[in-house]
């Protein structure tokens, strides 16, 4: 059932988002008006935007997530940068129409209105979702980010399950939805590109992670999260920054933690749950905002695979360097012994193990025994 | 065969100058040598003691048997035979390969005639399809003519010509290409070769029917007669010959086009097979109405010449005195040369004075003499014996022949291998129309004639294929040509150009050569290394300049967009950005 904001809270809504929208124009124009004095003054304009890149992301646990650096890459207007600049130009340019006319466009929607562009236009999208991160990453040094400049992912979010209503608000109507999400069934809540409007209700205990589908529909389907008094989240794999937002957001407005629930393999911890927590090196300017720092590991770990005698594959080549790289090089995992040992215990066994593996003790083990099993000692959970 | 004293070793050594010295040395370079010997009238002994051992005392036992019933097979060989027998020594191993050879050595011949006669060279080569394997090439020129008499010799025997005995640049040599085409397309098709011959515009021209007698290596004359001729003076030679008809790298079409690119004095005309392309006619019109320079006939260095031919020399001279003898019958010896020889032969243990008569000289000590005369210092030979094509003309040819943009070409200095003078040029043109992506196209030419065939055996390939072309902003694949949109022409003139083999394909890789090789495309290199780089800068440029104009108006257009200029102001900027940038970029 909709139901009607008040008033107040509708125009103090209307108030932040003019707020911000007014900011972004600023920065945008601030940004032109270098440019163009630049230009008036006979010297050629330049736009610094940070390096996004490993190389450049610091760590502390106190701050909980990858933080970009200070290495900055200046584009001079040359004659060889000409192309890039105009068409940077024209993308901020576009942006502020947006954020003007309250519209958003997806990375495929601004390549395409590229082509208005003449001589300017994207050859293809790899080329204008470039400008776009480059942009992002500019104004990032400002607090703004994608969503504010009106650039909306194509990517899906992932699936929500369990004892929790969404407040979202229509866009065209301003009209609040309720959404129950124990309510869909055998289905799930689709976590929308932007997530910034909604707002949270639930009692659940803490928001449960998981890496693959497979594992969500089965906990989803047995009403896991009604016995446990939590919320599922699917991730299918590396989450969405949507998945991230949610993700943090849900967690900060409820006030609960956040269980991660992946493969034990290099992948699922180095990329799945690293991303998750801190963020990720090549959208190291969006971490801030698109990152779980609160999140922890509860499994599979390394010493499940042996306390629970699970089935196991031998680890890949591509695994053992993504090991040996994440230990030598990744802020993350240098930062915390614990998941030092656990990386090398996974080494020097040479093996991997997929959450479903559980099953080898029965279809719903999982739900009966290894999960309880693992929520009684929160503690020990890796960080 | 291997009975004979006197072949082997011995008679492939008098190959390069054995005309000069006796008249028994006529004989095939091309590895018919041995069985040309043979059938030399002089040179039957070793038949005649074979009869007289078959006179002798009855049977004396087994062995003798033998001996009688294989003296009863040994028989002479004539070349005719050997060659009709070895066609592949010739060229004709095969039936594409056979029409090409024939075109090949009557336009050489044509050409050659031409030359001497000091007359700019027109040649009609005509080839027309009889059935599916059988053809016939008509070569018609309009040289000098040759005298009546000649005409059955010339073109019914082999080994008959008169350019073996002269130690002087020309494309033929042995006498024996057009005669062994006629003698293949006779025992192809059973057709004899037919011959127009005009020797002047008050002589009458003469129609024959020539056919080679292969067992006794005669001509056999069957029509001899008067005809109307247009031409004043001139040849026409026909032949009928079983063979197939090629396009690309082996092409009649492909060889003409190379043809005119080393001939640029000559105007040949072409028509192709019908069927192909109907009543076509290629003409290649001349690029110069300079003749080349006559190139002057000159005697032996004495660097140059092997043991075997230097016995010969010793034998057959006329002098009666090694000085006289050394003076006359080499080039570059002077007093100091004799007197620094017989002080060199004294050292090595023979006392010769310079009045010594040559017919006195046992063949050991010729020997000595020999070897001496190699280690002595002796001025390279006169190089005015070599007619190469010349730069300026070579460019020229080019021009004409090949689209593209930029040509060039070096003639080295002439150089000498083994007392041989021999000189290098490479005509260089890139650019253009040609595709960019696949390997060079390399024209090979030994006195202007173009080598078709074992393009890997040959030293200029490989002179040019170790050339590291990167240097000069050419793409070269390890061990390959290099890959770029050029073709490259590289003609080594010499009286005696060494080939690897009899069928005269490919050049010998003596480090000489190979070295002035490599010196010619280095110096064409370079120059093509400036030009590509010029080009380069003119199409960055060019590139920076429509980059500018292309993309500074879209800076305009955002920045109005986004701070609301006026289209004045907005035209301004762009105005500003292009000077400021087009200022830089002259920097």
């Amino acid at each position: 059932m909709p139901k009607r904001m008040t008033k107040t809270q509708l125009a103090n809504t209307h108030r932040k988002n003019r707020e911000r929208d007014r900011r972004t124009v600023e920065l945008i124009q601030a940004t032109a008006k270098d440019v163009h004095e630049h230009i008036q003054k006979r010297s050629k304009p330049d736009l610094k935007f940070p390096v996004r890149a490993l190389s450049n992301v610091t760590y502390s646990t106190k701050r909980g997530y990858f933080e970009i650096g200070k290495q900055k890459k200046v584009r001079t207007l040359t004659v060889n940068t000409v192309k890039t600049f105009a068409q940077t130009l024209r993308m901020m340019s576009l942006s502020k129409e947006l954020v003007e006319t309250n519209d958003f466009a997806t990375k495929r929607d601004a390549y395409y209105q590229s082509k208005n562009w003449g001589a300017a236009m994207f050859q293809d999208q790899t080329e204008s979702d470039t400008v776009m991160d480059d942009i992002e990453a500019l104004f990032s040094v400002n607090a703004i980010n994608r969503e504010q400049l009106r650039f909306v992912p194509d990517e899906h979010g992932g699936a929500v399950a369990g004892e929790l209503v969404v407040f979202d608000t229509d866009l065209e109507t301003g009209a609040i939805e309720k959404i129950d999400c124990t309510r869909f069934g055998s289905g799930a809540y689709s976590i929308p590109t932007s997530v910034e409007q909604l707002s949270f209700e639930t009692k659940a205990k803490f928001i449960l992670a998981i890496e693959t589908g497979g594992m969500f529909q089965r906990l989803q389907s047995h009403k896991f999260w009604k016995k446990a008094s939590c919320i599922l989240v699917s991730m299918s794999g590396v989450p969405t920054r949507a998945t991230r937002r949610f993700i943090r957001r849900l967690s900060e407005s409820a006030r609960i933690p956040v269980y991660a629930f992946v493969d034990c393999d290099p992948y699922g911890i180095s990329n799945i749950y690293r991303t998750l927590k801190v963020g990720s090196g090549n959208a190291a300017h969006i971490n801030q905002f698109f990152c779980v720092p609160q999140a922890q590991f509860l499994g599979v770990t390394p010493q499940d695979i042996v306390d629970y005698k699970l089935p196991t594959h031998p680890l890949k080549e591509v695994d053992i360097k993504r090991a040996r790289d994440a230990l030598k090089n990744d802020p993350f995992f240098r930062q915390h012994r614990p998941w030092q040992k656990a990386l090398q215990m996974l080494l020097k066994m040479g093996v991997r193990a997929e959450q479903q593996a559980l099953a080898k003790w029965g279809l719903n083990y999982v739900m009966e025994e290894y999960l309880p099993n693992k929520l009684k000692n929160v503690r020990a959970f890796l960080p | 065969m291997t009975r004979e004293p006197a072949s082997g070793a011995e008679a492939q050594l008098e190959v390069p100058f054995s005309g000069r010295v006796e008249a028994g040395t006529r004989k095939a370079k091309r590895g018919g040598a041995k069985t040309g010997r043979r059938s030399e009238p002089g040179n039957d002994r070793p038949a005649a003691r074979k009869r007289r051992r078959r006179k002798g005392p009855a049977k004396r036992g087994q062995h003798a048997d033998v001996a009688e019933s294989m003296a009863s097979k040994q028989r002479e060989i004539s070349v005719s035979e050997f060659f009709a027998k070895n066609r592949h020594l010739l060229g004709f191993d095969n039936p594409a390969k056979a029409l090409l050879t024939t075109v090949k050595e009557a336009v050489d011949n044509a050409l050659d005639a031409c030359e001497e006669a000091g007359i700019l060279p027109e040649v009609l080569v005509r080839v027309e399809q009889l059935a599916e394997d059988r053809f016939r090439m008509i070569v018609e020129d309009n040289g000098p003519g040759i005298v009546h008499a000649q005409v059955p010799k010339i073109f019914g025997k082999l080994l008959y010509g008169s350019k073996f005995h002269t130690l002087k640049q020309s494309r033929g040599q042995q006498g024996i290409g057009i005669s062994a085409a006629g003698m293949y397309g006779l025992l192809t098709t059973g057709k004899p070769v037919e011959i127009i011959s005009r020797a002047g515009p008050r002589r009458a021209a003469n129609h024959f029917h020539v056919v080679i007698n292969t067992k006794k290596n005669l001509p056999q004359t069957l029509v001899d007669a008067e005809v109307e001729w247009e031409k004043p003076h001139g040849t026409q030679v026909a032949i009928t010959l079983q063979g197939t008809y090629k396009k690309g790298r082996h092409s009649i079409d492909g060889y003409l086009k190379q043809v005119v690119v080393a001939n640029p004095h000559a105007t040949i005309i072409y028509e192709p097979p019908n069927g192909d392309k109907a009543g076509e006619r290629i003409v290649y019109e001349r690029t110069t109405d300079q003749a080349p320079r006559e190139p002057r006939e000159i005697r032996p260095h004495p660097h140059g010449v092997e043991l075997g031919v230097f016995l010969k020399m010793l034998q057959g001279t006329s002098a009666r005195t090694v000085r006289s003898f050394l003076q006359e019958e080499f080039s570059r010896v002077g007093n100091k040369v004799v007197q620094n020889l017989l002080q060199e032969t004294e050292s090595a243990g023979l006392r010769l004075t310079p009045r010594t008569p040559p017919r006195r000289i046992s063949a050991e000590d010729a020997e000595v003499l020999h070897s001496a005369l190699g280690r002595i210092k002796i001025m390279a030979p006169s190089t005015d014996c070599l007619s190469p094509i010349g730069e300026d003309l070579l460019v020229k040819a080019l021009e004409k022949r090949v689209t593209a943009d930029f040509y060039t070409a070096a003639t080295r200095p002439p150089a000498v291998y083994r007392g041989n003078p021999f000189q290098i040029e490479v005509g260089l043109a890139y650019g253009g129309g040609m595709p960019g992506d696949t390997l060079i196209e390399l024209y090979r030419y030994a006195n202007r004639v173009p080598l078709q065939y074992q393009r890997g055996a040959c030293a200029m390939t490989k002179a040019t294929v170790e050339l590291p072309w990167r240097n000069y902003k050419i793409s070269q694949s390890r061990g390959a040509l290099p890959a770029a949109p050029m073709v490259l022409a590289i003609n080594i003139a010499s009286v005696w150009v060494p080939f690897t083999s009899e069928s005269k394909e490919a050049v010998a890789h003596y480090p000489e050569i190979l070295h002035e090789i490599r010196l010619a495309l280095q110096e064409c290199g370079r120059r093509l290394a400036v030009h590509i780089s010029r080009r380069r800068r003119e199409a960055d440029e060019e590139k920076k300049h429509s980059y500018i104009q292309k993309y500074i108006p879209h800076i305009g257009i955002a920045l109005q967009e986004i701070l609301g200029l006026s289209d004045r102001q907005r035209e301004r900027t762009v105005d500003t950005l292009t000077d400021v940038l087009e200022r830089s970029r002259k920097m």
